[in-house]
């Protein structure tokens, strides 16, 4: 049994979290998202949980990392310019090992840019951000049922990892509404968290989470271990979509909504003579890149077209692992503007050349 | 009668200690370093120790204890 | 004989890596002595965030949190928020406090949030060996400002337990000394009353603590309590600036 309603993808988020287990939220109001930090203000206070409307982006990025230290499941979420200032709070999360869970709802910019939707946070998101030799697991939802997914399924991976899961959603995501379906209950995966503070309450010897190692030796073993953590989330839990790739001549490369798009270009290509396949990466980090490698290494497939709404981010990723066996072309949409079908569809014609 | 410990090797001193003992007994052992490199302090003359704590108090490195 | 006076159990063993007559050292076994003597020390969560006592979490025998440099308060909220009947405290100094964390302070003390800040205001940053504070006074030289703090310049010192003390949210503010025995015994009993104003869910509590900084003053150890005395105390009075009539 499971209830269906039509909800708005922000305050979907924030009901996923709260049946994840999540009683800690803490924010900073910055459109497209404040939905969220809204619901959590109402929906908080009925399950016992906690709201609290920090006084920066820098706060509440640190209010998370105390609340996760506590041992607690705890959300901050954000959009692109709070986003950069969270940056510092993500590389010290990194290094104590703290699960936490962060959604950005991706707005354009470079600077206050605008707040219309974009992609353009994908560097940022994967790359690092903050400083250090650090990774987040990054999640793409292409859709309000998968926002619901992925928030619940980002608690379990912080849990599971003790990282940073990271759910990248843009104002398109953030803002539509759609039927969700709701399990009854959840599968709340949860795990034994011993390096939590909660007091020695005089039965054992005090802890510490920390991120500061003086020793250089110390500092190179912990990051060995999470270069190992990483390792095994990539071996783990990469996740991709695949779609009518088998016999594909082109395939088309493309993330949360600009997937969305592309995935109603498919059989307009096909009507055309044209086949064309997807691959969408639902965990940004780790990158699916053996798929993408396997599929460039069919026969059938000619190309590759990366569609995004930046100047090519993700483009990179693919290169990388097409490695240079077939050519990787290239849509982006920026400033808030989104890729019609029309263009996506000439961008086809142009590369099969018919 | 009253007794001060000095943990020698916890030592650096600083001579706040020095500064506050109203018997005026504490000083530096010029003739001992000990494993930090510094001339610990500590007492003379013990038996006119009143056991005030002063020289506690003020000690920012935990050496002493005070016994009465 | 009986020991009446033996180091307290709220402190590792661990010796302070603390530069000769540095008086955070005091400031640490006052508060470890409180945490012992009311009880708590095996419910007490404390947060270090940056600054030469960013690593007392191997020093005090409580749980501890390392913070980003001015994050304490932040960081303290959200252990807070998870264990509400749990004392929370930060050890700040005034780089962090005043400067970096400014915001993350006043907006701790507006919500009332119930944690305990413990500031050590030296005047100067001393873990990066002696720049200009915001508490830094006027005419003190320090490396970044080598002719003498002068207004026209570099501003004015900030008096942080006067400007936290406007704020409703923060019901106990005192500031204290570590210079002599009688000072000393007044900053452990507020100390100890910052605990109690917590443990009663109150509000916000703060203890400003002057302290010395030999090294980067250039003073030796001694001379830097009398000067703490002559110059430091002239701009930041002792105490109370809210609370004072508070019976906890």
């Amino acid at each position: 049994m499971s209830s269906r309603v039509l909800m708005k993808g922000n305050e979907v988020i924030a009901e996923a979290a709260i049946r994840a287990g999540c009683r800690h939220y803490f924010g900073y109001p910055i459109t497209p998202q404040t939905e969220i930090m809204n619901y959590m203000a109402r929906r908080m206070k009925d399950v016992d949980g906690t709201m609290v409307q920090a006084e920066s982006e820098i706060a509440a990025i640190n209010m998370v990392y105390g609340a996760a230290a506590a041992g607690a499941r705890v959300m901050t979420t954000s959009s692109s310019p709070g986003i950069s200032l969270k940056q510092e709070g993500f590389s010290y999360i990194a290094g104590a090992e703290l699960p936490a869970v962060v959604v950005n709802i991706v707005r354009c910019g470079p600077g206050l840019g605008g707040i219309l939707p974009a992609q353009g946070d994908y560097f940022q998101a994967t790359k690092g951000g903050g400083h250090g030799d650090y990774k987040n697991i990054v999640l793409a939802p292409a859709s309000v049922q998968e926002l619901y997914e992925l928030t619940v399924e980002a608690f379990n991976l912080a849990d599971k990892y003790r990282m940073l899961v990271m759910i990248l959603g843009d104002g398109t995501l953030g803002q539509m509404m759609e039927p969700v379906s709701y399990r009854d209950a959840e599968q709340i995966e949860t795990v034994e968290k011993p390096w939590h503070v909660c007091g020695t309450k005089d039965k054992r010897q005090h802890r510490t989470v920390q991120s500061i190692y003086i020793d250089p030796d110390d500092l190179e073993a912990l990051n060995d271990k999470l270069q190992a953590k990483y390792r095994t989330v990539e071996k783990q839990d990469t996740m991709v979509e695949m779609i009518g790739c088998e016999d594909a001549e082109i395939i088309i490369t493309a993330f949360g909504t600009s997937s969305r798009i592309s995935r109603n270009v498919l059989r307009l290509a096909d009507d055309l003579g044209i086949k064309v396949g997807m691959i969408r990466p639902i965990t940004l980090w780790p990158f699916p890149s053996e798929a993408i490698m396997e599929a460039a290494a069919a026969d059938s497939v000619k190309s590759f077209l990366d569609i995004e709404l930046n100047a090519g981010q993700m483009l990179e990723d693919v290169r990388l692992a097409v490695n240079g066996r077939k050519p990787v072309h290239f849509l982006g949409r920026t400033g808030g503007n989104l890729p019609t079908q029309k263009e996506i569809i000439e961008k086809i014609r142009t590369i099969a050349g018919r | 009668m009253s007794r001060v410990e000095f943990d020698d090797d916890r030592c650096k001193g600083c001579c706040l200690c020095v500064s506050v003992c109203p018997k005026k007994i504490i000083a530096l052992h010029k003739d001992k370093l000990n494993q930090k490199g510094f001339h610990p302090a500590g007492v003379e003359e013990m038996d006119k120790c009143t056991g005030c704590r002063f020289c506690a108090f003020i000690c920012p490195d935990n050496v002493i204890e005070v016994y009465k | 004989m009986k020991k009446v006076f033996a180091r307290t159990r709220g402190l590792t063993d661990k010796p302070f890596h603390y530069c000769p007559g540095c008086t955070h050292g005091i400031i640490h076994r006052l508060i470890a002595e409180v945490m012992c003597e009311m009880d708590i020390l095996g419910e007490t969560i404390g947060v270090s965030p940056v600054g030469c006592t960013y690593n007392n979490y191997e020093y005090f025998a409580c749980d501890m949190v390392q913070a980003a440099h001015g994050r304490a308060p932040a960081v303290a909220t959200g252990i807070k928020r998870v264990h509400p009947d749990q004392p929370v405290f930060t050890y700040q100094g005034d780089g962090d406090l005043a400067a970096i964390g400014t915001a993350e302070i006043i907006h701790a003390a507006a919500r009332g949030e119930k944690i305990t800040a413990f500031f050590a205001n030296n005047a100067i940053y001393g873990m990066t060996s002696g720049q200009m504070a915001p508490t830094t006074l006027l005419g003190q030289v320090t490396t970044t400002s080598p002719f003498g703090r002068d207004a026209a310049v570099e501003g004015y010192p900030i008096n942080v337990s006067e400007m936290l003390a406007t704020i409703r949210g923060a019901v106990y503010i005192e500031r204290v000394a570590v210079n002599n025995f009688k000072e000393i015994s007044k900053a452990k009993k507020a100390i100890a009353k910052a605990f109690r104003v917590q443990q009663q869910k109150l509000g916000f509590s703060m203890v400003e603590i002057l302290s010395t900084c030999p090294t980067n003053w250039g003073k030796d150890p001694v001379a830097s309590l009398r000067w703490l005395e002559d110059e430091m105390m002239a701009q930041y009075p002792l105490g109370v600036f809210r609370g004072g009539d508070l019976e906890v």
